[in-house]
C-alpha cells in the first residue's frame, strides 16, 4: 500500500514541474527545461505504475484518501479527495506513460522555439498533465469537474500556443467554448446529483455496499435519466461529439506533440472516463444509453466520411479522432464499459503514435500539412514510415494489432445489443481502413510533389522524436494481447478481468446478452477480410496519386467542406449572437433604458426652467404671493371647518 | 372690553400693514408698514392673554405667560432686524442713490 | 490589547475618518500619498487583528470587542451602536484589504489636488466601513450618504471629459435610491416596539427586526428599500449610470465604486431586507429574479460589443451582479454562503481587472480593444496575470470564483432549476466575451503603439501578484470564508419562516 500512499505526488510533481518551467523559462536552458518537465512525468509514471501493480493484486480495494474539506456548506460537504480503484489506475498508466513519451518527443519537436517559449510550452503541458490525472483520481464530480475544466484551459492556452497568429487563437477559443457548452450540462448534473442525493462522493453514491446509487432498483426514474443526459452533454462537448464536434478538427492549429496528447490521446477520452466512473447510473437509465449509443455510433461514421476527402494530414487524424471516440461512446451505449475502456487504450497508443508520425512528417516538411504536396517520403523517413504504418495497421483493425481486438470487442458487444447498428458500425471500420490507407499512402508512396527545397531539406527526425516513435509502435502492435476475446483463448480478457470489480454491478442490471461462439467468429472473420480488400484497395488506389483537378459532384463537395456545419454554426449562432448583442448596446441599452432615464431628468430639467421665470426679483411681487398665500390658506381653513 | 375690539383694531392695523407694504415704493416705508403688522400681532398677543388671565386656571396662567414671552421675544427680534434692515437700506441708498424697491430686483439671477 | 479600549467597528470607522481629515492638510504630494497608504495600511492590520477575534461562537467575551453602542439620539430611539458579525467581519476585511492595493497600484499617478483626493478617498473608506459596521438603522443611513457625497465629489473632479454629466446622473440616481429608503426606515421605525425608556420607537437592528408589519405593507417597504440597494448594486433595470461613471472616472475611484460600494448593496439587501420584509421576500423573490437573470444575460451579451476597456469591465461587473443578486434572493443556505463568498471575489477579480485596464492605459495611452493588439508578445507578467485573473473572473475550477458561482448556482437550482438553467449558460457567455477581449488586446502581431509600451512598475507587480495569491488561496481553500460568514447565514436564514 506504500504507493497508495505516495499518491499525491502523481498530480503534485506536474504541478511543481509547470511552476519551475514557467517562472523559470527565462532563466532556464532549453535542455535543463526539457529534463524537468519530461522528468516530473516520469516520476508520476513510477508510481502510477506502483500503484497499477498494488491494484492489480489479489485483495485491492478501492482506495478513498481524503485531504481537506473543498466545499463544506450546512450539509453539503465536498472534500479534496482522491479516489483509485481499478479504472484509475488504468488510466493514470496512459496519461503519465503516453504522456511522458509525448514530453520526450517534444523536446526535439520543439527545439526551434525561443528559450521562453519552450519554457511556456512544457509548463502548459505539465499543467496539462496535472489536470488530466486530478481529473481521473478526484474522488467526487466536483473534483472531476475540477480537472473537466482544467484541463480545457490547458487545450486553450495549448492550441493559440502561438499566439500570434489569431487563427490559433480562435481555433482555442472556440474549443474552450465548445466545451464550456458541455460543461454546462456536467455543472447541471451535478447541481442535480446534490440537490436528489446531497452528495457527489464516488464512495457514497456507488460503493457497492451501501452506495446510495447501487441501492437503486428504478429503472428509467426520471431523476437518473436527466443527470445521465447531463453528464451525456458534458461528455459531448469534451469528446467532440455531435453536435459539439467541431472544435477538435480546428483544435489542430496547436503544436503536432499538443494534438497526440490533449486532442487524441487523453483529453478528449475523458467523456469515455466519465460515462465508465458513472456506469452504474447509466446502467439504471438505458433510455440515456441508447442515446449514448446512437450519438456515438452517428458520430463514428459522419466523422468518417468527412475524413475520406481531407487532404490536410491533421485534420485527417483529427476527424479519425472523432471517428474513433465514436466507437467509444457506442461501446458505452450498448454496455461494453470496459471494452470502450480498452479501445482507450489501444486508441491513446496508436493515435498518439499516427500523431506523432505526422509530425515527425511536417517536421521534415518544414511545417507542410498538405499530403498533395507530400509524397515518396517512405524512403527518406524509415523509422517513421514504419512506426506509421504499424499503427495504421492498428487502426484499421487489421488482426492481430491492438486496435483489432479492441474494436472487435465493442462491435461484438453491438450485435448482441442490435445486429442493424453492427452492420453500420462495421461499415465504419471500413471507411476508417480506407482513409487511413489513403492517409498512408499518400504521404509515403508515390513520387515526392513538393518543392525542390523542401525535398532537399527532407532528412528523419533526431533520436528524441523517433525513440518515442519506435515505443509506442511496440504498444500499439501488441496492447491488443491483454484483451483476447474468449473466441480465441478462453478467459484471455485480462482487461475486463481487472476492471470487472468497477463494472459488477452494472453488469447485474444489464442482463448481458451472449453472441454465440461460432457467430462471433464467422463475423470477426468476415470483418476482418472487408477490412483488408478495402486496405489494399485504397493503398493501390492512391500509392501513386497525383493531383488532378476534377470537378467535384455535390455530395463530394459538401464532404470537403465538411458538411458545411461549421459555416451553419456560423449563421444560426454566431452571428444572431453578435447582432442581438449590437442590437442590445445600441438600441436597447441606448435608445430605450438609459432614454427613459435621462428623460426624467431632462423633464426635471425643464420644469424648473419654466418654474424658474417666477423668481422676478421684485420685492412687491413676493410680497404679493405671499399674501395671496396666506389668503389660500385662511380660506382653506374657513371652507374645511 | 370684548375681546372682539381688540381683533377689529389688529386686523384693521395689519391690513393697513400689508396694503403700505404691497403698493409703497419707498423702502423705508415699507419697513415700517412690516413693523405695523408685526406690532398688530404683538397687540393680538397681549389682548389674549388678558382675556385668559380673565378666567384664573393653572393652563391658562401658563398660556397666558408664554404669550407675553412672546412678544417680547417679537419685540426684541424686530429691535434686531431693525438694525440690520435700515444698515441695508443706507448701505442700498449709498450704493444707488435710491430707496425705491423696484430698483432691487438685483436678487434676480 | 487594541479592543479593549476602542472595539474593532470603531477603530475601522475612525482610523480613515481622522486621517482624511488630516490628509486635508497636507499638500504636499509625495507625502499625502504616502500618508494615505500607511493611513489604510494601518485599517488593514486592524481588520485582520479584528478577524482572530471574529469565532464569538466559541469565546463569547469576544463579542465585547465586536460590538459597542453609544447614546446618540436617544429620544427618537437611535444610538451610536456599531459590531461586526460574520458578514461585516468579511466586508470590512474587503474594504480594509482592497485600499492599501489601490493607493499602491495608482502610486504612480499624479492627481490634481491630491491632499483633496486622498482625503475624499479616506472619507468613503471611512462611510463604507460604517455601513457595513452599523446595527443602527439611522446610522446605518447616515453612514450610507456618507459613502456616496465624498465618491461624488471624486468622480466629478477627477476623470474623463464627460465625468460631470456621467456623475451627476449616479449622484441624482443613488440620492433618490437613498431617499426611498429614508422614507422606509422612517415608516418600519414608527413601527419598531420600544427597547428603552427614552423613546417610544427604537431605530436599533434588533427593533427593525422585530416591528410589526402586515404583509400589505411589508409590499411596499420592500420596493422603496430594493430600489435603494437596486440601484446600488445595479440591478437590471437600473443599471445604466455604472458604465457611464466607470468609463468617465478615475481608477482609484472606480475601484472603490465597483469593488466596495456595489458590496453596500449586496450587504443591504441581505441585511436589511430579506430578515425585516420576509413576507415581501417571498412574494417578490421570482420577479426580482428574472430580473437579474436577464440583467446577467443582457450584460453579458453587451460586454461581447465593447470597445472600450472600462465599459468592457463594467459590463462584466454588471453580469456578475446579476448572478449575485439572484443567488441573494434564492435566499437557501448554499446561494447565501455563495454570496457571501461572491461579495468578497467580486471585490477581489473586479479590481485585479481595473488594474490591469490602468496597465494598459497607463502602457500605451489607449483603452481602446481595437487599437490594442498583441500586448503579450511586449509584456508576457502582464498576460499572464491577466490570463489568470480573466479565468477567475469565468469561474474557472481552482479560482476563487468557482466556488462562489458553483454555490450561487446551485442554491439557484434547489430554488428553481430554470433559473439555475440560465445562469449557468451565462457562464458560457461570460467566456465568450472575456476570451474576445483577451485575444483582442493580448494576442495577435503587435502594432506600433504597443510596441512602445513600458513595463509595469514593481508595485503593480506586486499588487497584482497578492491579488492572484488571494485568487488561487480562496479556489483552493475556501473553507476560512465559509466558516466566518456560516452564523450570519444561519441567523439570515433563521429569520425567513417562510424559506
Amino acid at each position: 500500500m506504500d504507493a497508495i500512499q505516495l499518491i499525491y505526488l502523481v498530480p503534485l510533481l506536474p504541478l511543481i514541474g509547470c511552476l519551475i518551467n514557467g517562472l523559470g523559462r527565462n532563466a532556464l536552458s532549453k535542455s535543463l527545461v526539457g529534463i524537468i518537465g519530461s522528468g516530473v512525468v516520469l516520476i508520476s509514471f513510477c508510481i502510477s505504475f506502483l500503484v497499477f501493480i498494488a491494484a492489480t493484486k489479489e485483495g485491492f480495494t478501492t482506495q478513498n484518501i481524503q485531504y481537506f474539506d473543498f466545499i463544506h456548506v450546512g450539509k453539503l460537504q465536498i472534500p479534496f479527495e482522491f479516489q483509485i480503484d481499478q479504472l484509475t489506475s488504468l488510466f493514470l498508466l496512459i496519461i503519465t506513460g503516453v504522456g511522458f513519451i509525448i514530453h520526450v518527443y517534444s523536446v526535439g519537436y520543439m527545439k526551434d522555439e525561443t528559450q521562453s517559449g519552450f519554457g511556456r510550452y512544457f509548463s502548459y503541458l505539465n499543467l496539462f498533465v496535472f489536470s488530466m490525472l486530478i481529473l481521473v483520481m478526484g474522488g467526487n464530480y466536483v473534483m472531476m469537474y475540477i480537472g473537466w475544466e482544467g484541463v480545457g484551459l490547458c487545450s486553450y492556452l495549448l492550441i493559440g500556443f502561438w499566439f500570434k497568429d489569431h487563427a490559433n487563437n480562435d481555433a482555442g477559443k472556440k474549443a474552450f467554448i465548445m466545451n464550456r457548452i458541455g460543461d454546462v450540462g456536467f455543472l447541471l448534473a451535478v447541481f442535480w446529483l446534490i440537490s436528489a442525493f446531497g452528495t457527489t462522493s464516488y464512495n457514497e453514491l456507488y460503493n457497492p455496499q451501501n452506495g446510495i446509487i447501487t441501492s437503486f432498483t428504478a429503472i428509467n426514474s426520471p431523476g437518473i435519466v436527466g443527470i445521465t443526459l447531463l453528464l451525456f452533454v458534458g461528455a459531448i462537448g469534451k469528446s467532440a461529439q455531435i453536435p459539439l464536434y467541431t472544435w477538435l478538427p480546428d483544435a489542430m492549429a496547436g503544436p503536432t506533440p499538443v494534438s497526440a496528447l490533449i486532442h487524441a490521446a487523453t483529453m478528449v477520452t475523458a467523456g469515455i472516463y466519465m460515462i465508465a466512473r458513472s456506469n452504474i447510473l447509466y446502467s439504471l437509465a438505458p433510455v440515456t444509453l441508447a442515446g449514448v449509443a446512437t450519438i456515438g455510433l452517428i458520430t463514428a461514421i459522419v466523422a468518417a466520411i468527412i475524413a475520406l476527402k481531407q487532404n490536410d494530414i491533421k485534420k485527417v487524424l483529427a476527424y479519425s479522432t472523432v471517428s474513433q471516440l465514436g466507437y467509444m461512446f457506442l461501446g458505452l451505449g450498448v454496455g461494453a464499459y470496459s471494452a470502450a475502456v480498452f479501445h482507450v487504450m489501444t486508441h491513446a497508443f496508436f493515435k498518439a503514435l499516427l500523431f506523432l508520425g505526422a509530425g515527425s512528417v511536417i517536421h521534415a516538411m518544414g511545417g507542410e500539412q498538405d499530403m498533395t504536396k507530400m509524397g515518396g517520403l517512405g524512403k527518406k523517413m524509415k523509422i517513421t514510415y514504419v512506426t506509421f504504418f504499424i499503427a495504421t495497421l492498428a487502426i484499421a483493425g487489421i488482426p492481430p494489432f491492438s486496435g483489432f481486438f479492441s474494436k472487435d470487442e465493442i462491435l461484438s458487444a453491438t450485435y448482441a445489443e442490435s445486429p442493424l447498428m453492427y452492420v453500420l458500425g462495421v461499415g465504419g471500420a471500413l471507411l476508417t481502413a480506407f482513409y487511413m490507407f489513403r492517409l498512408l499512402a499518400m504521404t509515403f508512396k508515390g513520387k515526392f510533389r513538393g518543392t525542390e527545397e523542401q525535398e532537399h531539406h527532407l532528412h528523419e527526425s533526431p533520436p528524441t522524436m523517433t525513440i518515442p516513435l519506435i515505443i509506442l509502435a511496440i504498444l500499439a502492435a501488441v496492447a491488443g494481447f491483454i484483451g483476447l476475446p474468449d473466441v480465441f483463448v478462453k478467459n484471455g480478457n485480462k482487461l475486463a478481468d481487472f476492471l470487472s470489480p468497477v463494472f459488477a454491478h452494472s453488469q447485474q442490471i444489464l442482463t448481458a446478452r451472449e453472441v454465440p461462439h461460432q457467430t462471433d467468429m464467422m463475423l470477426i472473420i468476415i470483418s476482418s477480410v472487408l477490412i483488408i480488400i478495402v486496405s489494399i484497395r485504397a493503398f493501390m488506389k492512391f500509392k501513386n496519386y497525383s493531383p488532378v483537378a476534377a470537378s467535384d459532384n455535390g455530395f463530394v463537395k459538401a464532404i470537403k467542406n465538411k458538411f458545411y456545419v461549421d459555416e451553419a454554426y456560423d449563421v444560426l449562432f454566431v452571428k444572431p449572437y453578435r447582432s442581438v448583442s449590437a442590437f442590445l448596446n445600441n438600441v436597447f441599452d441606448k435608445k430605450g433604458i438609459d432614454a427613459i432615464v435621462n428623460g426624467v431628468g431632462k423633464s426635471v430639467n425643464y420644469g424648473s426652467r419654466q418654474l424658474r421665470l417666477l423668481q422676478s426679483g421684485q420685492v412687491g411681487s413676493y410680497l404679493l404671493l405671499m399674501v395671496i398665500g396666506l389668503l389660500i390658506l385662511f380660506i382653506i381653513q374657513l371652507f374645511t371647518k | 372690553m370684548e375681546i372682539k375690539w381688540y381683533i377689529f383694531l389688529s386686523l384693521t392695523l395689519f391690513c393697513i400693514g400689508i396694503i403700505g407694504a404691497l403698493t409703497r415704493r419707498n423702502s423705508i416705508i415699507v419697513f415700517m408698514c412690516i413693523e405695523l403688522m408685526l406690532n398688530s400681532v404683538n397687540l393680538l398677543l397681549v389682548a389674549f392673554s388678558k382675556m385668559h388671565m380673565a378666567t384664573p386656571n393653572a393652563f391658562n396662567y401658563s398660556i397666558a405667560s408664554s404669550a407675553q414671552i412672546f412678544v417680547f421675544f417679537i419685540m426684541i427680534v424686530a429691535a434686531a432686524e431693525v438694525s440690520v434692515g435700515l444698515a441695508i437700506i443706507v448701505m442700498l441708498y449709498r450704493n444707488t442713490r435710491s430707496i425705491d424697491i423696484n430698483f432691487l430686483n438685483r436678487l434676480k439671477n | 490589547m487594541l479592543g479593549t479600549y476602542f472595539t474593532f467597528p470603531e477603530l475601522l470607522i475612525w482610523i480613515p475618518f481622522i486621517t482624511g481629515l488630516i490628509a486635508i492638510f497636507i499638500k504636499n504630494n509625495k507625502s499625502v500619498k504616502m500618508f494615505a497608504l500607511l493611513s489604510s495600511i494601518a485599517t488593514l492590520a486592524v481588520s485582520v487583528i479584528s478577524l482572530c477575534y471574529s469565532d464569538v461562537a466559541h469565546h463569547h467575551e469576544f463579542f465585547y470587542y465586536n460590538n459597542v453602542s453609544y447614546v446618540w439620539m436617544p429620544y427618537i430611539g437611535s444610538s451610536f451602536s456599531v459590531g461586526l458579525d460574520g458578514m461585516g467581519f468579511l466586508l470590512t476585511f474587503l474594504t480594509a484589504f482592497s485600499y492599501p492595493l489601490i493607493f499602491a497600484a495608482t502610486y504612480k499617478t499624479d492627481h490634481k489636488n491630491p491632499n483633496a483626493f486622498f482625503a475624499l478617498m479616506l472619507l468613503t473608506q471611512a462611510g463604507i466601513m460604517g455601513v457595513f459596521v452599523a446595527t443602527d438603522a439611522l446610522l446605518f443611513y447616515f453612514f450610507w450618504e456618507l459613502a456616496l457625497i465624498p465618491i461624488y465629489f471624486l468622480c466629478s473632479k477627477w476623470g474623463g471629459e464627460k465625468r460631470i454629466f456621467a456623475t451627476f446622473k449616479f449622484f441624482v440616481y443613488t440620492f433618490l435610491g437613498s431617499l426611498l429608503m429614508l422614507v422606509g426606515i422612517i415608516y418600519v421605525y414608527v413601527h419598531t416596539p420600544s427597547v428603552s425608556a427614552d423613546s417610544a420607537h427604537s431605530f436599533s437592528l434588533n427593533a427593525f427586526y422585530n416591528a410589526i408589519l402586515s404583509p400589505h405593507q411589508q409590499d411596499w417597504l420592500f420596493w422603496l428599500f430594493f430600489i435603494a440597494f437596486a440601484v446600488k448594486i445595479p440591478i437590471f433595470p437600473f443599471h445604466t449610470w455604472q458604465p457611464d461613471v466607470y468609463e468617465q472616472s478615475n481608477y482609484p475611484s472606480v475601484m472603490v465604486l465597483s469593488g466596495l460600494m456595489v458590496k453596500m448593496g449586496a450587504f443591504g439587501v441581505i441585511r436589511w431586507i430579506l430578515p425585516i420584509f420576509p413576507l415581501a421576500v417571498a412574494k417578490f423573490d421570482n420577479l426580482v429574479m428574472v430580473f437579474c437573470i436577464i440583467g446577467l444575460l443582457y450584460a453579458s451579451c453587451i460586454a461581447l460589443y465593447q470597445n472600450d476597456l472600462k465599459r468592457f469591465v463594467a459590463w462584466s461587473s454588471i453580469a456578475h451582479l446579476g448572478l449575485m443578486s439572484a443567488a441573494i434572493f434564492a435566499a437557501n443556505n448554499l446561494s447565501l454562503q455563495g454570496v457571501m463568498l461572491e461579495m468578497l471575489n467580486h471585490g477581489i477579480n473586479i479590481l485585479a481587472l481595473w488594474i490591469i485596464v490602468d496597465i494598459i492605459e497607463k502602457k500605451t495611452g489607449v483603452r481602446k480593444i481595437s487599437e490594442l493588439s498583441g500586448l503579450a508578445a511586449k509584456s508576457p507578467a502582464l498576460a499572464i496575470f491577466l490570463v489568470i485573473i480573466a479565468f477567475a473572473n469565468i469561474a474557472l475550477p481552482l479560482s476563487n470564483s468557482f466556488i462562489s458561482e458553483f454555490l450561487m448556482l446551485n442554491g439557484l437550482f434547489q430554488f428553481n432549476i430554470w433559473f439555475a438553467v440560465f445562469g449557468t449558460l451565462g457562464i458560457v457567455v461570460s467566456a465568450v466575451y472575456m476570451l474576445s477581449m483577451v485575444q483582442k488586446t493580448f494576442y495577435g502581431k503587435t502594432n506600433g503603439l504597443v510596441e512602445k509600451a513600458q513595463k509595469m512598475s514593481a508595485g503593480q507587480g506586486i499588487v497584482l501578484f497578492v491579488l492572484v495569491i488571494a485568487i488561487l488561496f480562496l479556489g483552493i481553500y475556501p473553507e476560512p470564508v465559509i466558516h466566518l460568514t456560516q452564523s450570519t447565514v444561519t441567523d439570515i436564514l433563521g429569520r425567513i419562516p417562510l424559506k
